[in-house]
């Protein structure tokens, strides 16, 4: 195990959607180097919190500090974290109107200020880790699924982030194409990335994850080692639901 | 054998069928005959070739005509350039040469525009025209390419105004679009040619033609701005979300990841607007400018020429329709273009 730093310091965040309390006094401390798996039923927050993490979404009460810098609403401090965590989201969200090598490189050019040729040869060492350098100059709309997620997965490492946030990375995807984008997942687990990943991946969280966590109705119910956390759940809330996906 | 089947089966299947196509066809010939008539042994075409020169440039000085001469040369080979630039397949011009001189189009268009004006209305050095003798297709050409580039981004601006979350921005771009839309085009350009220079002092006497242009720009920019807010609304919000989470601020967001995609997907709607735009400079001869429209009703009141409307009209409406259908035709190229 590596030294105990912690990067992402969540205490007590809670969220309202006007009268909807979604986030309920919701504490999490997450190592440097940690791979921490949220899970939980459809409507129980997981999304909402992780986005927290990079003010996509405002939380009302409690703090939230990214690799020491606190999150407030000062945009610089917003903008500040944004560059230190990557994100993947259910829907890839990549750019249609742009080719998959410029999806990769805008962020490194605007954001960083990388040269261009820098940030280029940047984007097809990351392309040539997810395995799609032969796709650099087609549009995303001309790939599957898997490879439209692996390009949103270099896309975000682009920004060489010290955190990576997935929040349900493979739900969109056809079964068949799960397995390329866990894969990818993995590798950046062993190689020592910060990461949270919201997902219904039973078998990728017993083999990746440090911690898993479930969460349930805004709150969080239960963390505990994959190992102990699937055989012997402690709450009734856990049980009931590793029922439903088991 | 098989057309004599095709017109068995379609056209002659049964009786009434028959007697439909053949009151139809009688219609046509009938329709068809008049026109060819009229345009061969009743019209008197004297009217455009006697008067072509009023039609083009109205009553422009004579000596002066090179200077529309060399004006026209500078758009073609400019429009040429271009236009090898964007068809890709161009093996003219050697790709690293393009490229190398495909950022500085926009800017020697922007260039090429003050020199164009300076050639057709002279002063620093040319003998000047007034702009009272700016008239026919030029002033119809110029008024609407002035306001198209002009509506153009405020059209765009007021869009991003009415979707942004300032209060008072989103107020502001409402309400002018509000107003302006429920007012007749005729209406604003009587504001703007009348009006204004009540409003304006003494010695802020705009010239005429940038009233014109003012009233057509002020009408134009609202209806281009509910068809870019049109565009910007149909990006879906995962855009801005993922492009946030990557570290764009607001403005680099709505320039590198919405707008492109918005104008794209209202390529038709803008043009739409620029044809509309077009045709609506000939409301301008109502307001005493004498463009297109207006040159034509002056040559209507030659004594010579009087009651020859339908056949003055009909070569308007043709150089209308002729310009109209290539902005039409270039849109779906561009959208064919771009298209992916």
């Amino acid at each position: 195990m590596q030294a105990q730093t912690p990067i992402i310091i969540a205490e007590d965040v809670h969220k309202w959607y006007g009268k909807f309390h979604v986030l309920k006094g919701v504490s999490l401390t997450i190592n440097r180097g940690e791979v921490v798996v949220l899970m939980g039923p459809s409507g129980s927050g997981k999304s909402t919190f992780i986005r927290t993490f990079n003010a996509l979404e405002e939380y009302q009460q409690g703090s939230i500090s990214i690799d020491g810098i606190t999150l407030s609403r000062d945009l610089r401090n917003i903008e500040k974290i944004r560059k230190e965590a990557g994100m993947v989201f259910q829907q890839f969200n990549l750019f249609p109107h742009l080719t998959v090598l410029k999806n990769i490189t805008l962020a490194p050019i605007w954001v960083r200020k990388l040269p261009k040729a820098k940030a280029e040869e940047l984007a097809m060492q990351l392309l040539e880790r997810v395995g799609i350098l032969e796709q650099a100059n087609k549009y995303p709309g001309q790939l599957s699924g898997g490879q439209q997620q692996r390009v949103a997965i270099a896309r975000a490492l682009a920004m060489q982030p010290k955190i990576m946030l997935f929040d349900e990375p493979t739900s969109a995807l056809d079964p068949e194409m799960v397995r390329e984008v866990l894969d990818v997942i993995k590798n950046l687990a062993s190689e020592g990335m910060t990461m949270v990943v919201v997902t219904h991946e039973v078998g990728f969280a017993r083999e990746v994850a440090d911690r898993v966590i479930i969460m349930d109705a805004g709150y969080l119910v239960e963390e505990a080692t994959p190992d102990t956390f699937f055989t012997e759940p402690k709450e009734e809330r856990t049980r009931k639901f590793l029922s439903q996906i088991l | 054998m098989n057309k004599v089947t095709w017109l068995r089966k379609n056209l002659f299947s049964t009786w009434y069928n028959t007697l439909l196509t053949i009151i139809c066809l009688y219609f046509l010939f009938w329709i068809v005959k008049g026109c060819l008539f009229w345009a061969f042994h009743q019209a008197q075409w004297q009217v455009i070739p006697v008067n072509l020169h009023l039609f083009l440039v109205g009553r422009f000085l004579q000596s002066l005509y090179w200077r529309i001469w060399i004006v026209l040369g500078i758009i073609t080979i400019l429009s040429l350039i271009t236009l090898s630039l964007f068809t890709k397949k161009s093996n003219i011009i050697n790709r690293r040469f393009s490229q190398s001189i495909t950022p500085w189009i926009a800017p020697t268009w922007l260039l090429s525009f003050p020199i164009n004006i300076w050639l057709i209305g002279g002063g620093f050095g040319l003998q000047s025209v007034s702009t009272n003798l700016w008239n026919g297709l030029l002033l119809t050409l110029l008024m609407a390419i002035v306001s198209i580039v002009l509506s153009f981004p405020i059209g765009v601006i007021l869009a991003l105004g009415r979707t942004s979350n300032l209060f008072l921005t989103r107020w502001f771009s409402i309400l002018y679009i509000e107003i302006v839309r429920g007012l007749p085009i005729i209406g604003i350009l009587f504001i703007a040619q009348v009006m204004l220079p009540l409003f304006l002092p003494t010695e802020l006497r705009l010239d005429r033609l940038i009233r014109g242009i003012a009233g057509l720009v002020l009408f134009s920019a609202a209806y281009m701005g509910e068809n870019v807010r049109g565009g910007l609304q149909s990006i879906p919000r995962g855009q801005t979300e993922a492009s946030k989470a990557l570290g764009f601020n607001t403005p680099l967001v709505v320039r590198l990841i919405i707008l492109p995609q918005a104008l794209r997907a209202v390529i038709p709607a803008i043009v739409g607007q620029f044809i509309s735009l077009f045709k609506n400079t000939s409301l301008l001869s109502l307001v005493g400018l004498v463009e297109l429209t207006g040159i034509a009703r002056s040559i209507l009141a030659q004594p010579q020429f009087l009651g020859r409307y339908a056949e003055v009209y009909i070569f308007i409406g043709l150089i209308y329709w002729l310009f109209c259908y290539s902005m039409s035709l270039a849109s779906r190229k561009l959208e064919k273009q771009l298209g992916n």
